[in-house]
């Protein structure tokens, strides 16, 4: 019976296949005829248009990034922004592949990537693929110009399905702009983000969107879902590209990077008015003259008219920025501008990122079916990030020695014949050697390599490397009035007119005292900077770029970035900033206690000054500044340096000092200086090393 | 040194060449981005003067806001009848940012759509008489506050689609529990999200020609289907309401019976009162009553009593006691999915 039952079933599927067979191509003939006799015509602009579209869409997919963890875990999406390999993904991506990831391009190859820099409160991190100096790349549009109702797309690796490394593209509307969508405790906070219908699905995290010329303004990395599971609902929301742009000076530090607060609050009174509604008194807002009650009508370059506006602007704005707030006070418009705080102090960040985002140590993770909400997420029907499945665990140490068993196991990794890695085969060693873990970096590697390459610019101001005191002579701007700085070892001296203030010690009480002193221990610094370099005067970290206000208009698009370089050093904490083109250092801004204003000193018009035959380019004009009051302004007339100004002030002192003798050494020979340099990179602290090199300064 | 300047020009003038043909290709990218997709930023300023955000009741799992547009000069807007209208006052959050008092002027239990009127008059309305018709294979705008992403003066969100067909949503009836059984465009938009019932559908030019229904469910396949109703089934109706609000009674006029009805009279038991708009939901209905008689059954939804809408409970006690106990009582009820009228005999 059962045989025969099958026997039926076998004739009866062979019936059916012939049956279709044949009503398939009498089907297909007959169609044939239809389209033998009306050929469909598109008119020529739609298949233009049409092209063009292919054109401008394979471009941006050639830069599109499908990321995976070391192990094919995680999953999401990226885009590459500069030809030697950085790429934007989102911090909930790079969280879950690890530091080593592992991308593929639209040309089907797997390419290292290594973490740089992490904002893990926008969502934004940046990677770096290796092995390529002309990798594909999709320019940065300007997301300031996008309009509900434009057009866009989105491309990524939705359900981690780009296995042919192809990423996926899907056409869709700008549905809104300027949306905010709340924070997962205090990181992930999507602020004055896109609102796309453009399909960003699981694995679409951080992924491009770009506009029809093919410019990305946004990244991907969020939706709302609701009662369909973790699927498109046609709201996927992407960050600003003009968000980015403000990181990506300082992602390129390696930093662990943190968002602004202004040390106030805004409400909505009755009138509509926004206005402020609580105020630090220790906030740089505060010190500038904001006060509670002022109207606030702009921030940070754009017009604000609801607490929302307000909320969306400074949420896309990066710590240590310097930016516009114009207010109202009693009827009278007035403009401050005010530095930025940040939302953590840097042990929560460490704290937050070492978590993970699981809120368990960064450690493997438990598998999850799509539509399983995570612990730690927000529940069903809140709106949370457009997270990636993760398929396996995330490697830690164990791990990556098991899955290197693993694979040396099923397959040989080294060509036998070259000694080389096969082509596929992950190259730890190389993303080793680019990875360095330290608290408050995402890699350190980078801090230090961007550090190197900003001493080897200050070479270029000329070779102060050997000289003890420095002495500027000259007079403020405008007045016959006299100015001289003398700063040599821990003493600085200055001299305005008649009246001349010695300093010695704390830094931070210079500092605070709001006087001319500062300008004399900006010039130290300085001094000290040229002698040994970022590595030595202190202990030093990369800031990354950082908009400088150069005194003249408070916008922010004004303003030069600039790279930045912050040391401890003594009891305080100077930044200097130089400008790329000129590479000279514009900006010297030492900050003392908690709740004071920095000392900023500004150097300009820098020109040749020669000394004892020898060239230096140094700043001929020096100005102080705390805030936006102008403190002196001074025109370097005259640069002494070395035993010269030793010999002529203060020949007392220098008696019996061995500050004279290396000044009579070439230049070449300073070999402690180069031990020294080893002695501050082996982990002593920034104080403790930033007073060896000053002793070595100047009893060398 | 002639030939190295010779060189330089040639390759600044190779760099301006190259800079010009690549502008000029963005530019005609950008410039295509109109031709080939059509410009729809007109159309989405225009009606989003037109759209308002709604709030009302919500909690326990309700959202308790929803999508509507206005229709009307004075300020009468148009949206889905739900439970987030259960207040006595709405508020109407018009694009510019504005917080407009509403009330329901009226419904239409058989579209489930509800007629407000804020309190100011709207920064722009689209009007029912220029509406369009919407065919299969049209492009179209669905314009709502889904998940109540906007707020204040924030635009509406707005997503794109094509009316895939046109058709009963009674075709399939038992599955989606739909009180609306007439023809309905469906998009292949993503608008079946909380929140979005009541939006506006446009086309690419901006003119309206349906209203987003409310949510819907196939519960076999569990899929939410994304529609709306054309103008033409509802166009008639919201006109008779926004007309009939003139002459419509105000209870001041109106005189408790002598005899009031009451629902003990009918044999009728709600389900406990516990609060200011506690639907009429009848609880049982006292075998060998009059209602039993009529066929009124528990889990009924009281909608309206002799063409008098029923919002609460007690607007319900309060309509019959208008009424006298000898008076035939008219009752439309939704039973399920369905809307019955039961006429309880003296």
């Amino acid at each position: 019976m059962k045989r025969m039952l099958l026997t039926w079933n076998k004739e009866f599927y062979r019936i059916l296949a012939i049956t279709l067979l044949v009503t398939v191509s009498s089907a297909l003939q007959f169609s044939n005829s239809i389209v033998a006799a009306e050929p469909p015509t598109v008119p020529s602009d739609v298949l233009d248009a049409q092209s063009q579209r292919v054109a401008v869409m394979r471009r941006a997919a050639a830069a599109t990034v499908a990321v995976f963890g070391l192990d094919g875990g995680g999953g999401g999406s990226g885009v590459l922004i500069s030809p030697d390999g950085y790429a934007l993904t989102n911090y909930h991506v790079s969280s879950a592949c690890g530091d080593h990831m592992r991308c593929g391009l639209d040309d089907g190859r797997m390419y290292d990537a290594v973490i740089v820099g992490v904002d893990a409160v926008g969502d934004v991190s940046l990677i770096k693929l290796l092995g390529r100096d002309d990798f594909p790349i999709a320019p940065m549009g300007d997301s300031s110009q996008v309009r509900v109702g434009q057009w866009c797309f989105s491309a990524g690796n939705p359900f981690g399905l780009a296995s042919n490394r192809q990423p996926s593209v899907s056409l869709g509307l700008i549905s809104g702009v300027n949306r905010y969508q709340y924070p997962a405790g205090t990181i992930l906070e999507y602020a004055d983000c896109i609102q796309t219908d453009a399909a960003v699905n699981p694995g679409n995290s951080g992924g491009p969107l770009f506009n029809m010329a093919g410019e990305v303004i946004g990244i991907n990395g969020r939706c709302s879902f609701e009662k369909r599971g973790r699927i498109n609902v046609g709201v996927g929301y992407a960050i600003t590209i003009n968000q980015i742009k403000s990181f990506l000076g300082m992602l390129q530090s390696g930093r662990l990077l943190d968002h602004a607060t202004l040390g106030a609050t805004v409400t909505t009174d009755e009138s509509g008015r926004v206005v402020i509604s609580n105020i630090l008194s220790s906030s740089d807002a505060y010190r500038r003259g904001l006060r509670y009650g002022d109207e606030v009508v702009g921030f940070a370059d754009r017009e604000v008219n609801t607490t929302n506006t307000f909320k969306n602007i400074l949420g896309t704005l990066p710590k240590d920025l310097r930016v516009p707030i114009q207010i109202r006070r009693e009827g009278k418009p007035q403009t401050l501008l005010v530095r930025l705080a940040g939302v953590h102090t840097a042990k929560d960040l460490n704290k937050i990122v070492a978590m993970g985002l699981d809120g368990q140590p960064d450690e493997p993770k438990p598998k999850g079916k799509p539509g399983d909400p995570k612990p730690g997420e927000p529940k069903p029907g809140e709106p949370k990030p457009g997270e990636p499945t993760p398929k396996g665990p995330k490697l830690g140490e164990n791990e990556s020695n098991e899955a290197e068993k693993e694979t040396s196991d099923k397959a040989p990794e080294v060509d036998p014949d070259t000694g080389k890695l096969l082509p596929g085969v992950p190259d730890k060693k190389l993303v080793e050697s680019m990875l360095e873990l330290r608290t408050g970096f995402s890699n350190y590697y980078f801090n230090r390599l961007k550090r190197g390459q900003i001493a080897e610019q200050l070479t270029s101001l000329g070779d102060l490397s050997t000289v003890s005191s420095m002495k500027l002579k000259g007079k403020l701007v405008g007045e016959a009035t006299r100015v001289d700085i003398l700063v040599n070892g821990e003493q600085m001296d200055i001299t305005v007119g008649s009246r001349r203030s010695q300093y010695k010690g704390d830094i931070s009480d210079i500092i605070a005292e709001r006087r001319f002193g500062s300008l004399a221990a900006a010039v130290r610094a300085f001094k000290e900077l040229l002698q040994v370099g970022p590595e030595k005067i202190g202990e030093s970290i990369y800031l990354g770029k950082l908009p400088v206000y150069a005194g003249q208009s408070t916008q922010l698009k004004d303003q030069v970035w600039m790279d930045t370089i912050e040391t401890l050093w003594y009891d305080s904490r100077v930044r200097f900033s130089w400008d790329d083109n000129s590479k000279q250092i514009s900006l010297i801004e030492i900050f003392g206690d908690d709740g004071t204003d920095p000392a900023e000193v500004y150097l300009d018009r820098y020109k040749q000054f020669t000394v004892d035959q020898r060239s230096y380019t140094l700043p001929s004009r020096l100005r102080l500044q705390y805030g936006t009051e102008i403190a002196m302004v001074v025109d370097v007339e005259e640069i002494e340096l070395g035993q010269s100004v030793v010999d002529a002030a203060k020949p007392a002192s220098a008696s019996g000092s061995p500050e004279k003798s290396p000044i009579e050494k070439p230049a070449e020979e300073n070999p402690s200086v180069d031990s020294s340099e080893g002695k501050s990179d082996d982990g002593s602290t920034r104080n403790e090393g930033s007073k060896d090199d000053g002793k070595d300064e100047n009893h060398d | 040194m002639i030939e190295s300047c010779l060189k330089t020009c040639w390759l600044r003038s190779l760099t301006i060449l190259l800079f010009v043909v690549t502008t000029g290709l963005v530019c005609n990218f950008a410039q295509g981005q109109s031709s080939q997709l059509g410009a729809v930023q007109d159309a989405v300023v225009s009606s989003d003067l037109k759209a308002v955000k709604l709030y009302g009741a919500g909690g326990l799992g309700l959202d308790h806001y929803q999508s509507g547009f206005f229709v009307s000069a004075e300020g009468h807007i148009l949206t889905v009848w739900s439970t987030v209208l259960d207040v006595s006052e709405i508020f109407a959050v018009a694009s510019d940012g504005r917080r407009l008092k509403a009330q329901i002027v009226g419904i239409d239990p058989n579209l489930e759509l509800a007629v407000l009127k804020a309190d100011q008059p709207p920064p722009a309305f689209f009007s029912l008489d220029e509406a369009e018709v919407a065919s299969v294979g049209d492009r179209i705008l669905a314009v709502s506050n889904l998940f109540g992403i906007a707020a204040g003066n924030e635009m509406s969100s707005f997503q794109k689609g094509v009316v895939m067909t046109i058709t009963d949503l009674k075709a399939r009836r038992g599955n989606f529990q739909s009180v609306y059984q007439g023809p309905a465009l469906i998009i292949d938009a993503m608008s079946n999200n909380p929140g979005a019932a009541g939006g506006a559908l446009i086309s690419l030019d901006g003119k309206l020609l349906g209203i987003l229904g409310k949510e819907l469910r196939d519960t076999s396949a569990n899929i939410w289907i994304n529609y709306a109703l054309p103008v033409s089934q509802f166009k008639q109706s919201v006109q008779s309401i926004i007309s009939g609000k003139t002459i419509a009674r105000t209870t001041s006029i109106r005189k408790v019976a002598d005899r009031p009805a009451t629902l003990a009279t009918l044999g009728v038991v709600l389900i406990p009162n516990i609060l200011n708009k506690t639907p009429a939901y009848v609880d049982l209905v006292q075998p060998n009553s009059r209602a039993a008689k009529a066929g009124l059954q528990s889990d009924d939804l009281i909608l309206f009593v002799n063409s008098q809408r029923v919002s609460s409970q007690s607007t319900l006690v309060e309509e019959l006691s208008y009424l006298d106990r000898g008076d035939q009582v008219v009752l439309l009820v939704q039973r399920g999915a369905e809307l019955r009228e039961v006429v309880i005999r003296p």
